[in-house]
């Protein structure tokens, strides 16, 4: 007989590969993003934008726009601003940190190029963009900081001067010890790294209708966001609004990677419009708006060095980071937050406790910058395993052998990185080991040597790397941002005895609801087709932190788990009753009220169920069946939930051209508990994606005035399908105790470390002729330039 | 500004006639005007793929196109594919693979496989790849939908050489 598994007990779901049931609308043509959606008396906002980086605004003449065809509004940042408070992007943990107030368009100065500046509201969108045409704005151009040195420079103009100066963040950290180990080491290695801007670019741009109703004083948004309830909270205070008279809903979502969930100036503005005129008013982003207006990422300047004995043990790192981040902190979750967990994870996975860093955040004029998939993380991966990659040359030693000797010991946990984030239990090593026989490593070694006989240049890099997941209130909650890190779920047996589920954390194509619907029907006893599970609504779901930094599934996962438990007990309760049994030696299975011990089957649900809802009178006196159950669930123990992993990187380069083939990528990932691998998987090769889009083609190029100088799809690269490789993927699972799931996330694992073990296989190719790079893009001219053929 | 122009086309199956505004382009037509809003605008400069649809037999960018330029054509979107069924095991492979994660550039993603499975044979990988090539996705990495679309071209060619073989048996 063979053994069991944990798929074989009975409602096993957790753990299974099951396709999601939300993907057949979007199959079929039927999803409903806001872009699709069309409202009764419908209006549609074009907003007139900077052409300048740096500005003061003289004059604005809409007087001819008001007169256009099927013009309804043109207002400016003086109308807007006697609605709408300003806001500041700061948070009181990060100490000294400042940034200007905001308002929806601005008033006497623009400080990005692109800044919307007027607002033109009209029948249709192209009568709106019509219209926009005819405003005149006359500027007074201003000098336009662009460069982090420059902005830092003494003397240098002030982009807001009641700030005094154009550093909105210092930070140092500084374990003690450096100096002295840097100055005896055996080794010090060092590099200067260079990380491009860039943008998330989802498929559908942002998209926002509001629809404020006077009568009423209802706010109802309908928004491309993967956060409504942040939003629900920004509008009813910015606004003015009760609470309870602001409803933000999130149907589906067409991609976010936490780029949908940012303040921007023109959503924040149609809700102003819609107040004005008291009609709907749609906003949808065009392709060039979003690259001038979207979030951007990843702008970095680190200089880093890094220290070891004679053997290559890894004793210290020194860090300096500058970023620029637009010409203000973004709102509400503020744009020190990449810096912060770039200084902070740097290193993280290796023994070494000495640690030295200073981060530097920087205003300049251009689009404002936050957070994106893997805040920090890319940086912080491919700063360390270059320098760890740099070690292992010093001392002649192999990639993995170096990163054997120096990665924290699978047994030595609970411990601390010197940057002081806990650590519950991480397993580098057992991920280490099996990527290298998932990618036969010496196989490829030997195939290296003998192609590079013959004039092919194929590279192998690795890179190990933390995830920070499931955030507890010290991510947001302490810095005064009300951002939750708690979810909420009700979750309700009908009376046909269907099961509904909703529940904070939101759906952007991931696979929230299918997960979610896994996890209740395992713990409820119920077969998961007849789960429905609704989420994206302020109205109909309790208020909850929603999809950020990977904690759906974790801290979502855990709330779900736990109602269901609340309303199993429940439904048994009511079962204990009808049956004169006693609960405890009842189970539910497959929709049945089961005898625990023999599972054989007593009571249909659906039976209870309708008992329950029109036959109360044939229950017991005094039974009062609670058939819906809301509970909630806020992380506690370990302020997060770290997860880790290896990936692996194998390409071939034309030493010619500069041209790279990525030929496979390898990922081995510790999420802990994992609810779907299908599902999981997905996410790692789709974050894999995007790194590696970082590591070869995507760049917000601007020019000296600050001018975005690609901002359209036919100039900004994204990783199309036939320059990506397939993507090999294993787990390791080490499930955390702080709560009966066990889940951690995943989402941003792929994106992590993609470019890091892009990196250092390009550096492996180039071996051979002397060339290094320390700078993504790795762009074919880059790559010729460190090969010295340019 | 200008004068409606009246097109006609066949839309689906049914014969449509409206009266537009020239700048229209036939994305915008099928979107706002017949509401079939399957057909998504990721960039409308013709690079992202997600507004393909079918016209007279190709796969064209709708975002491309003026709906007066499509006057007199018959158009297919992912609504009509998915009505008379011609993509049902597509979508099915899709599903079960889970080859689309927000669904956005999705019906753009099927038009594509769609045209190229409509060709003889069972494309490589590769081929696959390079057909994919003008339909942008951020969320998936691609490789699922080239596997649901590998998969899909096997099962439809070990279809058609079963149907032959029975013939050649008959």
């Amino acid at each position: 007989m063979s053994a069991l598994t944990s798929l074989d007990r009975p409602n096993s779901y957790i753990g299974r590969s099951v396709p999601r049931p939300n993907a057949k609308r979007l199959l079929a043509g039927r999803g409903r993003y806001v872009t699709d959606m069309t409202l009764p008396r419908m209006l549609h906002v074009a907003y007139v934008r900077s052409p300048y980086a740096h500005a003061r605004i003289v004059s604005i003449d809409a007087q001819a726009a008001r007169g256009m065809p099927g013009v309804r509004l043109v207002a400016t940042g003086e109308d807007l601003a006697k609605l709408c408070t300003p806001w500041v992007g700061a948070m009181d943990h990060f100490k000294g940190m400042k940034s200007p107030p905001q308002l929806p368009l601005p008033i006497d100065k623009v400080v990005w190029s692109g800044q919307a500046v007027v607002a033109v509201v009209a029948d249709t969108r192209a009568l709106a963009e019509d219209a926009a045409e005819a405003v005149s704005i006359e500027f007074d151009e201003l000098p336009a900081i662009v460069d982090i040195d420059a902005a830092r420079a003494p003397g240098a103009p002030v982009i807001s001067p009641e700030l005094g100066s154009n550093l909105c963040f210092h930070g140092k950290i500084d374990t003690g010890g450096v100096e002295e180990i840097f100055a005896n080491a055996a080794h010090v290695v060092e590099e200067e790294f260079h990380f491009g801007r860039h943008t998330a670019v989802t498929m559908e741009p942002r998209a926002i209708i509001a629809d404020y109703d006077a009568s009423e004083g209802q706010l109802t948004v309908h928004h491309a966001t993967q956060t409504p309830y942040q939003f629900q909270d920004i509008y009813a205070r910015h606004y003015g609004i009760p609470e309870s008279r602001v409803r933000v809903i999130a149907p589906d979502i067409g991609g976010s990677f936490g780029m949908k969930l940012h303040v921007y100036h023109e959503d924040m503005a149609v809700v102003g419009l819609s107040m004005m005129l008291g009609r709907p008013v749609k906003y949808v982003a065009d392709r060039v708006e979003s690259f001038v207006s979207d979030i951007h990422a990843r702008d970095h300047r680190v200089r880093a060095r890094m220290a070891a004995d004679a053997d290559g043990n890894i004793l210290a790192m020194d860090v300096e980071d500058v970023t620029g981040i637009g010409a203000f902190s973004a709102y509400p979750r503020t744009s020190v937050v990449e810096g912060n967990q770039v200084y902070r994870l740097m290193g993280a996975p290796y023994t070494f406790r000495n640690y030295r860093a200073d981060l530097q955040v920087v205003f300049q004029n251009k689009v404002q910058m936050s957070q994106y998939r893997a805040v920090g993380h890319p940086v912080a991966c491919t700063v360390t395993e270059r320098l760890v990659d740099l070690i292992a040359d010093r001392t002649a030693q192999d990639v993995f052998d170096i990163r054997s000797r120096n990665l924290i010991p699978d047994d030595a946990y609970p411990c601390t990185s010197p940057t002081g984030y806990q650590f519950e239990a991480l397993s580098h090593h057992a991920c280490l080991a099996k990527v290298k026989a998932m990618m036969d490593y010496d196989g490829l070694r030997a195939e290296q040597a003998e192609l590079r006989a013959k004039g092919i240049h194929r590279g192998i890099g690795i890179a190990s790397f933390v995830e920070i997941t499931n955030p507890g209130p010290a991510f947001y909650g302490v810095g005064g941002a009300r951002i939750s890190s708690q979810d909420g779920a009700i979750i309700k047996v009908t009376p046909s005895g269907d099961v509904h589920c909703s529940i904070s954390v939101t759906e952007l194509g991931q696979g929230t609801e299918t997960i979610i619907g896994q996890i209740v029907a395992e713990h409820l006893g119920v077969d998961r087709n007849r789960i429905k599970v609704m989420t994206g609504d302020t109205d109909t779901t309790p208020h909850g932190g929603a999809t950020y930094a990977c904690r759906g599934a974790g801290i979502g996962g855990e709330t779900a788990l736990q109602a269901a438990r609340k309303l199993k007990a429940n439904v048994l309760a009511v079962a204990a009753a009808i049956l004169q049994d006693e609960s405890e030696k009842l189970d539910i299975q497959g929709g049945w009220i089961v005898d625990a011990a023999t599972a054989q089957q007593r009571i249909e649900l659906s039976e209870i169920a309708r008992i329950a809802y029109f036959r109360s009178d044939t229950l017991p006196p005094g039974t009062q069946a609670q058939l819906s159950v809301a509970h909630h669930h806020a992380p506690q123990g370990y302020p997060f939930a770290f997860t880790n992993g290896v990936q692996a990187c194998h390409l071939e380069l034309d030493v010619e051209t500069g041209l790279v083939k990525i030929l496979k990528l390898w990922v081995v990932e510790d999420c802990g508990r994992v609810i779907n691998p299908l599902l999981v998987d997905e996410q790692i090769r789709g974050g894999v994606v995007q790194g590696l889009g970082a590591a070869f083609f995507e760049e917000c190029v601007y020019g000296d005035n600050g001018q975005l100088t690609n901002g359209s799809l036919a100039d900004y690269l994204v990783p199309m399908a036939v320059e990506m490789p397939d993507i090999e993927i294993g787990h390791v699972e080490t499930p955390t105790l702080d709560t009966q799931l066990g889940a951690k996330g995943v989402g941003e694992a792929g994106t992590a470390a993609a470019s890091a073990a892009a990196l250092n296989a390009m550096n492996d190719a180039m071996k051979p002729f002397g060339g290094t790079v320390a700078q993504v893009p790795m762009t074919p001219a880059r790559i010729l330039k460190a090969l010295g053929h340019i | 500004m200008s004068d409606l122009v009246k097109v006609t086309m066949t839309v689906n199956g049914s014969q449509v006639s409206r009266s537009i505004e020239p700048r229209n382009t036939l994305a915008d037509f099928l979107r706002q005007t017949l509401e079939l809003t399957g057909t998504h605008t990721g960039c409308e400069m013709g690079v992202c793929g997600a507004c393909l649809v079918v016209l007279d037999g190709r796969v064209v960018h709708s975002c491309l196109t003026f709906a007066v330029q499509a006057s007199g054509s018959t158009i297919e979107t992912v609504e009509g594919l998915s009505e008379r069924a011609a993509i049902a095991d597509l979508q099915e492979a899709f599903h079960q693979r889970n080859a689309l994660q927000c669904g956005f550039c999705t019906p753009g993603m099927l038009m594509t496989a769609h045209s190229l499975l409509s060709q003889p044979g069972v494309p490589s990988r590769e081929e696959i790849r390079d057909a994919l090539s003008g339909n942008y996705c951020r969320c998936t990495g691609y490789e699922a939908i080239v596997d649901a679309i590998e998969m899909v071209a096997r099962k439809r060619y070990e279809g058609v050489s079963a149907a032959q073989d029975e013939e050649v048996g008959a």
